[in-house]
């Protein structure tokens, strides 16, 4: 079965060269705070720039909490990330969805950034199999899912 | 997730446990679900039924068969957070880029 990906579209002031820059080595400074799954608030997000590059985010004390690992390195078009994050949100290495960032070149010297997130199906028998191990329900697993990343 | 506690009583049946994370992981007729489980074909299928009920799991004529699959509504929670997830986060990139212009020379 497949889900419809998620699919989001964003013009950003710059061209792509430096849109793709600023997307994965400076991600530590434009992403939200909070919005992470380590211990601590994330002092800096790495994306090492090869294919099987890891994904990590790393806190104030050197922490490292792992998100997922870079699948293609193409500048300046094209980023391919796995997401090891399961339907708990806890980083699984044997679990992973995909999410595919597009850098367009568009008019004025922008980029238009194209991120999809697929096999979102995945998360299905995920969250199943974690519920099966924790003898609750998949629903209220992806309840929890949700509650903790609205609320962190 | 229509109701949730139906859902949940679907899912404590350890056999039904095991026919859902089948389907979740691939979709299935009836027969092939029989044959690889220890349970008979109508078992299978009054679990399936009860499945579809709790809203888990959807099926789909295929010929003779019925195809079941994972409902997609019940993932939807997770694909509904992860839209609203991405938009933020690329919003927040578009600010950041924007800034970042400024400051240049």
């Amino acid at each position: 079965m497949t889900i419809a990906p998620v699919r989001q579209v964003v013009r950003v002031k710059a061209t792509p060269p430096r849109a793709f820059a600023l997307f994965t080595q400076e991600i530590g400074r434009w992403w939200p705070k909070g919005r992470t799954i380590g211990a601590q608030p994330h002092a800096d997000i790495v994306m090492e720039p090869q294919p099987g590059g890891r994904w990590f985010e790393r806190s104030a004390d050197g922490a490292e909490t792992d998100w997922g690992r870079v699948l293609d390195w193409n500048p300046p078009g094209r980023l391919l990330l796995a997401w090891h994050l399961n339907a708990t949100f806890k980083f699984d290495p044997d679990f992973h969805t995909e999410v595919e960032i597009l850098f367009a070149p568009a008019e004025g010297g922008t980029t238009e950034v194209t991120l999809e997130h697929r096999n979102l199906e995945r998360f299905g028998a995920s969250a199943a199999d974690v519920a099966a191990k924790l003898g609750g329900g998949w629903p209220t697993m992806l309840g929890h899912y949700a509650e903790h990343v609205a609320t962190n | 997730m229509a109701n949730l506690s139906t859902a949940l009583a679907a899912l404590s049946d350890p056999t039904r446990r095991v026919i859902f994370e089948r389907v979740a992981a691939r979709p299935s007729a009836v027969g092939e679900l029989a044959r690889d489980l220890p349970v008979s074909r109508p078992a299978v299928s009054q679990h399936l039924r009860v499945l579809k009920d709790a809203g888990l799991v959807a099926d789909t004529a295929d010929g003779t068969r019925r195809i079941y699959r994972l409902d997609p509504r019940g993932i939807g929670a997770v694909r509904d957070w992860l839209d609203r997830f991405w938009a933020g986060a690329l919003a927040d990139f578009a600010d950041y880029v924007e800034t970042q212009q400024e400051n240049q020379p």
